[in-house]
């Protein structure tokens, strides 16, 4: 074995393989960019290099600094993780050429399976089974028809020019064929001047299911069982399991065997996966990937082995360390891939600090390479964790999942918490055996839910400021002079009197008012209809827990000026409680009209009642004293009147355009 | 120190008589102020709401600190008086905490009356400057009143504390340093337009806070002039050409905010002149004080038994236990704050009073805070006692008593009677505060005493002239007096003309106390000279 193992990656895998270099006693050398100074796996590793610029072309992709950080810091060998560098041939070339070793398979075995025609031809010699089809030159419509028999409907005519959906058709029966063709071809024509088809077996419910393979330098070649990768969302995985539910023993069986004999097809070494869509108790090979997947822990669960330390071994060359028949899974594992983006907004990335990251890891295993006060940069991949469950059955293992999520918040960052938690709930997602289409599908009830706060979540949202209130009053105690003074107290008392507070939570257009009034130990809570005794509400490390009428509930709880963020029962909530002084802008007033600073003449009028105008928009010039005064919106809004012309004198202060009211109002 | 053992059994009949009698009392309390909150109703509330408006308690409650206490003052201001429709003399007046400061708050309430002065209003206003001054708080005024209450003038403009002394107390304070801010927040005519004139630094908001020294309609008797109120006096007048105010909001929300973060920019306090220490609450609980003092007024009890539920950890280092036992006085900490306590315990003797001379002799020297706890019936009287030269040994009392430069507080807890008064720091002797509990009884004399004096008399006069006076006689004669001594001695009565700073619930009483002990510490402890003690 080696000693030393640069790992050319960041993030959540960096951290992850620097866990077990350590534990096999080598010295880890982390690489980072500008933007990961102070990153996990900087922090992490033994030692750390820098490599460049924040762009990942000009550092985790650039492959001499890497070699020369390796060579630096006298690395025997790299691990490329996933992702970046992990499948390019040329940089397993240049670990070689400099004499490193590089953890993973060969650069022949990367380019065999890097293109998709040549794998497919690979695939085909070794008996590995592929989705029906014809990719031939011969372009004459009754031949296609005849092929299109031969590989049975539906299927689907393309473009061989084609993307994006243009030039493709959906046959469902022979008989449409020909029509169908047609227009494949007239659109093919006219979108990339080329009227050429290819046909497939078009899979309607598709699952994508994967085998994990490893092969070592001696001729063996092992499976470790399928993972199912169908929570998909635009081809990108959020959830994964192991094993696939509801996959028969034989089709498991093939799929591992063809699996193993797509490895041995290019005498593999490392670690693998081979990829297939499957539907019916029918798996067609998709591709192989030649590196760590992202997904690998849940085979690590079932299987009890540490992957990465499977492929250090096998790259230092040594023997599998375990046989196809010593390999054995138990219970079931599922991973939730938590990214910074917003699923709302058609997952959209999401940019800035983590305010707050808590992830329960109560029966889990947690994957990440961020914590608290990290920034999220623009540069790199919007993954920041991974949740694993490993537990006895499929129905406890999202049972710990849901927990978990329950138990767990993100601040800061826009965040996929509560689709993944309304993924485990939805009825379908629980039966097993989605396709990948499933999260589409479910897009509204998934991804933009619309949902009214409760009555409870307001209560715990006016609770949680009020306990925010109190921990900022005794932080601002012990700072003053007087550090015991009564008026430090933050129970609202007055003398002889109650007085209700009242929130006005603000959530998009609408407004949740609640109101709370002093009663016994605890208060008398009125939002709606609806009246609930709060008691024995406590702060304790971000959490929020209450009595509710009787029954104690918890909640994430952040306020960030006006924003108060809230997460509750897998739901986040992001409320605003408006400051006046903040919704007044800079200016502190007359941000209703626009007033003449000074007597002048009216040169130019760029405004008409009605228009919409941004704030700063040059609206009036006006000339006094030989000197231009421009005159700009003093906030966005509507021009209600413009009560001034062209050529017109006008005297200090007169007003010159009145703007509508303002929304605030 | 000396820890105070109760006696009291909690589980008796009495002590549950009592605590029920008392709890009447404070129920009759809460009662009578959640109606005066009302204000002028619920018509005048709807509109004042209707011009999206907050109302003025709503106005202090989102001045202050969030979740802070306010330490309202004379809620029961003109209780009873004025037809009864002038609750809480039409002004919101207590202390309360803004961006961490101390801050007297004064509040118009435009829905009584709009917001004008009656006489007691004034004196309100007045007194809520007073306690800023000797206190050195920064004071905030919530205007939003159409001025004196012009059938009432000569009760309100021309006297030395009447209307013109608001202004006075402006002027003087401002130059002492304390900061004076207004926030117009409606209304501000005649006289009232120099609360803000005369601030330091205010605040205007838009479309509602108008200023003028002549409204609309006497501008057009005077002159002719048709104007409207915005026009004379608006946000946009003020902030843009007069110049009377300084920042212009867009609702009283943001008025209120600009005011938290002018308070904010305020110079520093001065530091507590006191020695602090970390609170402990008494050993027994606080609610407890509702069953200690006796429903009778005239029933004798330990007022330790008062004073181990008010201190911290109930210790108490008394001082000549054993001399002058009427008066009970010694060296305590409320909420962490030292006070040197003097409490009745009976009537005053010569010993008692020296007893309390000399105690008071003590705090000075110490710059201990003094607070009195009243329950007096008098100074002793009789041959022996005068010619022992009880009124000299009063006199050295009350000597010491009004010149003690320590901030001063009194809570009276029962009777309040007579020279008892002037000798336990009663309203004319400048305590920083002066509460009362709802079992309180204040006056000259107590009501019975009265009319057997005035019976005396009478009885004399006509014995001398040879006439006989029938006992039911006597008594239709002693009814209306006890009567009358019974009303104006209620603590109601008292509370509406401001002879206290507000009626509390005994249970509250610590508290309050440790937030006036709070107050006091914005000023600096001044040197005692005491006048001459006559020996």
């Amino acid at each position: 074995m080696f000693q030393s193992l640069l790992i050319a990656n960041r993030g959540e895998i960096a951290c992850r393989i620097i866990r077990t270099a350590r534990r096999m006693g080598l010295r880890s050398i982390a690489v980072f960019s500008d933007a990961d100074e102070a990153a996990q796996h900087v922090q992490m590793a033994d030692e750390a290099i820098h490599i460049g610029a924040a762009p990942a072309r000009e550092s985790y992709l650039n492959i001499p600094a890497i070699i020369a950080a390796a060579k630096r810091a006298r690395a025997d060998a790299i691990h490329p993780g996933y992702g970046f560098l992990s499948e390019n041939p040329a940089f397993a070339e240049a670990c070689a050429e400099a004499g490193i070793i590089f953890v993973g398979p060969s650069a022949d075995a990367m380019r065999a399976m890097g293109s998709k025609g040549s794998a497919k031809a690979l695939m085909e010699m070794a008996g590995v089974p592929l989705l029906p089809g014809y990719h031939g030159t011969e372009q004459d419509a009754e031949f296609l028809a005849d092929e299109a028999k031969r590989i049975g409907f539906p299927l689907i005519i393309k473009g061989v020019a084609g993307g994006g959906g243009r030039g493709m058709r959906v046959v469902r029966a022979a008989g449409d064929f020909a029509d169908a063709l047609r227009a494949a071809r007239q659109e093919g024509a006219s979108a990339f001047g080329d009227d050429r088809v290819l046909i497939e077996r078009y899979l309607e419910r598709p699952r994508h299911i994967e085998v994990q393979v490893f092969g070592d330098s001696h001729g063996n070649a092992v499976h470790l069982f399928e993972r199912d990768c169908s929570a998909q969302r635009r081809h990108q995985k959020v959830i994964e399991e192991a094993p696939a539910p509801g996959i028969s023993v034989e089709i498991r069986d093939a799929m591992g065997a063809a699996a193993v004999a797509a490895a041995k097809a290019v005498q593999y070494q490392g670690a693998g996966t081979v990829e297939f869509i499957a539907q019916d108790g029918g798996f067609y090979f998709l591709e192989m990937n030649t590196r760590l997947q992202v997904e690998h822990p849940v085979t690590e669960a079932i299987t009890g082995f540490d992957l990465v330390e499977w492929q250090l071994r096998v790259a230092a060359g040594e023997v599998l360390p375990a046989r196809q028949e010593d390999i054995r899974a138990q219970g079931h594992a599922m991973e939730l891939r938590v990214y910074a983006e917003d699923p709302a907004r058609d997952f959209a990335p999401s940019i800035g600090a983590l305010q707050v990251f808590r992830l329960s890891d109560q029966g889990l295993r947690i994957d990440s390479g961020f914590v608290a006060g990290d920034r999220i940069s623009i540069h790199y991949d919007a993954m920041v964790a991974k949740i694993i469950a490993h537990a006895p059955s499929r129905a406890e293992a999202i049972a710990r999942l849901r927990a978990g999520l329950a138990q767990s918040d993100i601040i800061g960052v826009a965040h996929n918490l509560d689709m993944l938690d309304r993924i485990l709930a939805h009825p379908d997602f629980a039966a097993g055996g989605i396709d990948t289409g499933f999260i589409a599908r479910h897009a509204e009830a998934l991804l933009t839910p619309k949902l009214q706060p409760s009555p409870q979540v307001l209560t715990l949202a006016a609770l949680g400021v009020l306990a925010l209130e109190e921990a900022a009053a005794r932080a601002n105690a012990t700072q003053s002079a007087d550090p015991h003074s009564p008026w430090h107290a933050t129970d609202h008392w007055w003398v002889n009197t109650r007085p209700s507070r009242v929130f006005d939570f603000h959530l998009e257009d609408e407004v949740h008012a609640i109101s709370l009034t002093p009663a016994g130990d605890g208060w008398r809570i009125a939002t709606g209809s609806t009246d609930i005794m709060a008691r024995h509400a406590k702060l304790e490390d971000g959490r929020l827990h209450a009595l509710l009428d009787g029954m104690r509930l918890s909640a994430s709880i952040h306020r960030d000026g006006e924003t108060i963020s809230l997460r509750h029962a897998g739901q986040s909530w992001r409320f605003r409680l408006p400051d006046p002084i903040t919704r007044a802008g800079e200016e502190e007033g007359g941000d209703d009209r626009l007033l003449a600073p000074l007597p002048g003449q009216l040169t130019q009028l760029m405004a008409s009642e009605g228009q919409e105008v941004a704030r700063g928009d040059v609206l009036v010039v006006l000339e006094a004293m030989k000197t231009v005064f421009r005159l700009a919106a003093p906030r966005a809004g509507r021009i209600e009147t413009i009560s001034c012309r062209v050529g017109e004198t006008v005297r200090e202060g007169q007003i010159l355009i009145q703007f509508a009211a303002s929304e605030a109002d | 120190m000396t820890i105070l053992r109760s006696v009291l059994d909690t589980g008796s009949e009495s002590f549950a008589a009592n605590a029920a009698a008392m709890a009447a009392l404070v129920t009759d309390l809460e009662t009578t102020i959640a109606t005066t909150e009302q204000g002028g109703g619920k018509a005048a509330r709807d509109k004042h709401l209707a011009r999206n408006k907050l109302l003025p308690r709503e106005r202090v409650h989102a001045l202050i600190d969030p979740g802070s206490p306010f330490l309202e003052l004379s809620q029961l201001a003109a209780h009873g008086l004025y037809g009864g429709e002038v609750p809480c003399a039409g002004i919101i007046s207590g202390i309360g905490r803004v961006s961490g400061r101390e801050c007297v708050i004064i509040a118009n309430d435009a829905t009584v009356k709009g917001g004008t002065y009656f006489p007691l209003t004034v004196k309100k206003h007045v007194r809520a400057q007073e306690i800023a001054r000797a206190n050195r708080l920064p004071c905030i005024y919530l205007v939003d009143s159409g001025g004196a209450f012009l059938p009432q003038q000569d009760e309100i403009f021309p006297d030395r504390d009447h209307f013109g002394r608001i202004f006075f107390n402006q002027a003087n304070m401002s130059a002492e340093g304390i900061p004076q801010i207004a926030v117009v927040m409606g209304s501000c005519t005649a006289g009232g337009a120099y609360v803000p004139a005369m601030s330091d630094e205010s605040i205007i908001v838009r479309q509602q806070g108008t200023i003028f020294l002549g409204g609309p309609p006497l501008v057009r008797a005077a002159t002719g002039e048709v104007v409207t109120a915005e026009e004379l006096g608006g946000a946009d007048v003020h902030a843009r050409q007069s110049g009377v105010v300084d920042h212009y909001a867009q609702d009283d929300r943001h008025a209120l905010a600009i005011c938290r973060r002018i308070v904010a920019g305020l110079g520093p306090r001065i530091a507590p002149q006191l020695a602090l220490r970390a609170p402990r609450a008494p050993l027994y609980d606080e609610r407890e004080l509702l069953g200690v003092v006796p429903a009778d007024i005239r029933a004798p009890y330990d007022v330790r038994e008062v004073i181990a539920r008010l201190v911290d950890g109930s210790e108490f280092d008394e001082f000549k236990r054993l001399y002058g036992t009427t008066l009970v006085c010694g060296f305590a900490h409320i909420h962490g704050y030292p006070v040197g306590i003097l409490a009745n315990n009976g009537i005053l003797f010569s010993e008692s009073a020296l007893k309390g001379a000399h105690f008071i002799e003590l705090c000075c020297q110490r710059g201990v805070p003094l607070l009195f706890l009243q329950n007096i019936s008098g100074f002793m009287v009789g041959q022996k006692y005068e010619a022992g030269g009880i009124a000299r040994d009063g006199a050295k009392l009350v000597t010491a008593v009004a010149t003690a430069g320590v901030p001063k507080f009194t809570v009276v807890i029962g009777g309040s009677y007579g020279a008892g008064n002037y000798g336990m720091c009663g309203r004319a002797y400048d305590p920083r505060f002066l509460f009362m509990w709802p079992n309180a009884r204040i006056s000259v004399m107590g009501g019975e005493q009265a009319a057997s004096v005035l019976a005396q008399i009478r009885r004399d006069n006509m014995e001398a002239q040879g006439k006989q006076w029938p006992a039911e006689e006597e008594e239709a004669f002693k009814a209306p007096i006890r009567a009358k001594y019974e009303t104006e001695g209620h603590p109601y009565h008292a509370s509406a003309r401001l002879w206290d700073d507000g009626i509390i619930n005994p249970a509250d009483t610590r508290r309050i106390l440790g937030l006036s002990l709070a107050i006091a510490c914005n000023a600096p402890i001044e040197q005692t000279r005491f006048g001459v003690f006559r020996m």
